[in-house]
């Protein structure tokens, strides 16, 4: 018999526990409104079993990635792995100024253009738009330029030399206009109803919220202390490692199907349906493996898939898009740079009093998601602690530059380092630690959050702060910093504790038509049914545990479909942290009612009372009967078909209203500390991080090594947003478009991770799970900067901590 | 021009313009598509292929120089239908998520472990610090080259 220990147990060796040798049954389980728990889930001979088990034995395992296999052996189909016959290769012909109109466009007459097609926005049959929330993006340009890198032209040839050439003869010239560069400069011009310098609707604002609670000036009458401060940070590029890129296929019926790289099929389905004026059945998407998105492939893939499908049309043939990386970084979306204020009244012995929150974000030229990444940067713009009186306000702003948009995160990453930096400068004012500013003020089950929240489930921020702390050996390393005197390699410590709501705000969820669902398969076994994809993070692993748990067979047994509409249900975007609780718990309650049905028709056939599936077998009358295959063809034998669908349905207790922005933001939230430690180069200013400690209550770790694999990419992501991956924006134009200068994290960068899993229920999730898919890119840049400050005294309101900056705010 | 080279221990004879890139061979010519393309200029190492056992960006590598030479690509890893140790370290150890990078970092681990079989955590990151990896923060990717080792 084989002991399977995960990760996670034996990242806890401290807390060991002995297992007997024998022993074959052991789980600690503790009930769904508990404290933090060890759950210890254990392998279990079958064949010593009389009776069915009943406690998890696939949930809680790190069993192997269910593509991994295919991933290691380089067999997995990615996008540009893809070829099909008479396929011509698309390119895409982009504005060259941030804002103008175009004036000619001039095919040279020297080039031999007979091998080539040529589309413009003439061609789109339905409505030049890439639908999204507002409908301000076109496919193409028409005549008005509104950001660099702009796409206008499509072309499409089977020999990519003569591609590229092609693009050296066009020729197209415009009439600028003086840009709008900067949310300063937008809010100005619209303040001002500068006409000429209004880019969107009447005042350049995309989006605005106000979150109110309790009395702010009253607050502020009330405190000792006011304490001001602004944050800024900047861009982020999401440099997936595998580029943008899709496949049209006409069909002859007027069908288009397109396959690619992407996390929301669902989204490029509706999108292309609009811009081709074609029905459901017409349009099929397909999603191909998936070399990371990180919220990049949420929103641009409609993009390229519309142009893959405009060209594919009118060529009559299959057409291939695939960025090179200049392309991909210059032209897609990036994480919206902030500029957050905040004034905050705290009483003399550090308790929040009043918080006046003001946040501004940069949405680039058109509207793309910035309303919710806004909506998601303002809910969670306070933190996790009390305040009884806030006032934040929030909007996104146009500007002549290529769109932001989603981005792991998705606003709370900007606004979380903004509140988290501002509790250090509290501290500061008051000569108190930032970890006793935190204890003092952090919420607790049944606090109340700036919407009004009341936190009923899954309250962590204080056992996620204690167990960073402690696990890290923060204290004694801040005092040891403060005592240093070396002045050219200084350490230092920083600490940040977090938030993040897991799934879509508000009502979100109650509006999207959710259903997630498996089928039997004519082997005998189980598949999954699920549009939310697999992009890294796990979905194929930990949809196959969810459903082989709900079932009663081995996760060898269940498979996972192809992302494709026509096969697949709409389980909403792959995305906001809601895959595995929102999605999974869809998928688990339609596995459930598989196995109900399954079972009546045992026990029909069997002619018993009793007839159960567990451990991948029927069991009739607590003896074994048949295996699942078996069970499963005698049922597709005699119906033909068996596939159960369920929607997701959240939780009644869930109120939100939109129009005063008030009540349950989310349904639960996922916590978080970070400890990072620093070591700072005084003469070049540079920075190391040496070492980032995250504890995180997830609710339940269904897999803890993808689990941790999951928090430390987004702690990476995070340190490197802290310290070295910025975004140069000259004139509206992306400066450094290449991974040269580009640059993110190396192995040699990377700090060492540890990750300190806590498992704090939450009621509805599958198994109590929570979403923490986004969650530790939030944290990371707070607990660097504070780490840096500590090291060096430098405070720093701005992220990334590059040495140029470090050596400025230095010399101050 | 004709250019002989070896791949995955198979003889081939190419007729290839000279300075037609090595990735472009491996993936259109041989059809060997899980050699990646991530920048196409040398930095993210997904293209990582083995040429005479050094790992190289075969981005950078225009197929004349490969004259001659034996190259090992991600096709060629596991022997017999038997993953290699490292292959089977990635999967246990959490090494791939979304698997972009993987074929790249199994090759750069690959020659890292012929050259210095019990190679220490500083020695594995210098290994493989030329393949950039998005997903995983590196952790898992270091313990499986380690647990590979072993």
């Amino acid at each position: 018999m084989k002991l399977m220990m995960s990760a996670r147990e034996r990242g806890l060796a401290e807390e060991s526990l002995a297992f007997p040798a024998k022993l074959f049954i052991l789980a600690i389980h503790c009930p769904l409104y508990g404290n933090p728990i060890a759950s210890v889930n254990m392998y279990r001979d079958p064949e010593l079993m009389t009776i069915p088990p009943t406690t998890e034995v696939i949930v809680g395992k790190s069993v192997p990635r269910k593509e991994g296999l295919a991933k290691v052996q380089g067999e997995a189909k990615y996008v540009d792995d893809l070829s099909f016959p008479e396929m011509l290769f698309g390119k895409t012909i982009r504005s060259t100024i941030a804002r103008g109109t175009i004036k000619a466009i001039q095919f040279d007459p020297s080039f031999d253009w007979s091998q080539l097609i040529v589309a413009d926005y003439r061609d789109i049959p339905g409505r030049n738009v890439v639908l999204l929330i507002e409908d301000d993006q076109p496919l193409l340009v028409e005549k008005e330029v509104r950001h660099h890198d702009e796409p206008i032209l499509l072309l499409a040839c089977q020999d990519r030399e003569v591609l590229e050439a092609a693009c050296q003869h066009i020729h197209i010239s415009y009439e600028e206009k003086p840009p709008v560069l900067s949310p300063e400069q937008a809010l100005t011009a619209g303040e001002a109803r500068n006409a000429s310098m209004i880019i969107h609707k009447t005042d350049n604002v995309i989006k605005s919220f106000l979150i109110q609670r309790g009395e702010l000036e009253a607050g502020f009458a009330q405190s000792d202390i006011l304490v001001e401060g602004t944050y800024r940070t900047g861009l982020q590029e999401h440099v997936y490692i595998e580029p943008q890129g899709m496949i049209a296929i006409p069909g002859a019926d007027g069908s288009i199907t397109v396959q690619g790289s992407m996390q929301c099929p669902y989204y490029v389905h509706k999108a292309l349906k609009v811009l081709f004026d074609l029905p459901d059945d017409k349009v099929i998407v397909i999603q191909t493996v998936t070399g990371g998105g990180f919220g990049g492939k949420e929103e641009y893939p409609n993009m390229i898939a519309g142009h893959a499908a405009l060209l594919a049309r009118k060529a009559g043939k299959p057409v291939k898009i695939v960025y090179d990386r200049a392309e991909d970084i210059a032209a897609t979306t990036k994480r919206h740079a902030a500029i957050v204020h905040h004034k905050t009244g705290v009483t003399r012995d550090g308790k929040l009093l009043a918080a006046d929150i003001d946040v501004i974000m940069d949405g680039g030229a058109y509207a793309t998601l910035s309303a919710v990444v806004l909506s998601r940067g303002a809910i969670h713009a306070l933190g996790p602690y009390n305040c009884p009186n806030v006032r934040i306000r929030a909007r996104v702003v146009a500007t002549n530059t290529p769109p932001a948009g989603a981005f792991r995160g998705f606003g709370a990453p900007q606004t979380c380092f903004a509140y988290e930096t501002q509790m250090n400068k509290i501290a500061r004012t008051l000569d108190m630690s930032p970890l006793e500013i935190r204890r003092k003020n952090l919420v607790r089950a049944g606090d109340v959050t700036a919407t009004g929240q009341v936190l009923n489930h899954s309250v962590s921020a204080e056992q996620v702060l204690e167990a960073a702390v402690t696990g890290s050996n923060y204290v004694a390393d801040y005092q040891r910093a403060q005592q240093q005197n070396d002045s050219h390699k200084r350490f230092g410590v920083g600490l940040s504790l977090f938030f993040h709501g897991a799934g879509f705000t508000g009502s979100g969820e109650r509006r999207l038509p959710t259903r997630a669902g498996i089928e039997l398969t004519r082997a005998g076994k189980v598949r999954v049914l699920t549009s939310s994809i697999e992009m890294g993070q796990g979905t194929e692993t930990i949809f196959c545990q969810l459903a082989a748990e709900a079932l009663g067979v081995n996760y060898e047994d269940v498979e996972f479909a192809q992302p494709n509409t026509a096969h697949v249900p709409d389980s909403g975007p792959t995305v906001a942290s809601r895959t595995c609780m929102v999605v999974g718990k869809a998928l688990q309650d339609a596995v459930r009612e598989m196995k109900r049905k399954l079972e009546a028709f045992a026990r029909e056939q069997w002619s018993c009372s009793d007839a159960e599936i567990q451990s991948g077998k029927l069991w009739v009358n607590e003896r074994e009967a048949a295996s699942f295959a078996e069970l499963a063809l005698a049922y597709l034998a005699k119906h033909g078909e068996a596939r159960e669908l369920h929607g997701y349905k959240l939780p009644d207790e869930i109120q939100w209203d939109d129009n005063t922005y008030t009540g349950d933001a989310y349904p639960v939230f996922g916590w978080a500390a970070d400890v990072a430690k620093v070591e700072v180069d005084m003469d070049t200013f540079e920075v190391k991080v040496l070492e980032c400690v995250s504890a995180v209550d997830c609710g339940k770790a269904l897999n803890p090594v993808l689990l941790e694999g999951q928090i430390e990419g987004g702690t990476l992501q995070a340190v490197g947003h802290a310290t070295i991956e910025e975004v140069v924006v000259q004139n509206g134009r992306v400066m450094n478009n290449r991974m040269t200068n580009c640059i993110i994290p190396t192995s040699l960068d990377t700090p060492e991770m540890r990750v300190l899993l806590i498992e704090n229920p939450y009621p509805y999730g599958p198994h109590g799970a929570k979403g923490i898919g986004e969650l530790p890119m939030d944290g990371g840049a707070a607990a660097v900067a504070a780490a840096v400050w500590n090291a060096t005294g430098i405070f720093s309101h701005e992220v990334p901590l590059t040495p140029e900056k470090l050596q400025l705010a230095h010399g101050k | 021009m004709t250019i002989p080279f070896k791949v995955n221990g198979k003889k081939y004879e190419l007729e290839a313009p000279p300075m037609k890139r090595l990735l472009d061979v491996l993936r259109e010519n041989l059809h060997l598509t899980g050699t990646k393309e991530g920048c196409g200029e040398g930095e993210c190492g997904s293209c990582s292929v083995l040429l005479n056992g050094e790992v190289v960006n075969s981005c950078l590598v225009p197929i004349c120089q490969a004259a001659g030479a034996s190259i090992v690509t991600i096709e060629g890893l596991a022997q017999d239908g038997r993953l290699s140790a490292v292959q089977q370290a990635f999967i246990e150890h959490g090494g791939a998520q979304c698997g972009i990078c993987t074929p790249g970092m199994l090759l750069a681990a690959t020659a890292l472990l012929n050259g210095n079989p019990h190679p220490s955590r500083d020695e594995i990151k210098e290994g493989i610090a030329g393949n950039l990896c998005r997903c995983t923060g590196y952790m898992k990717i270091f313990e499986a080259i380690a647990k590979a080792a072993i």
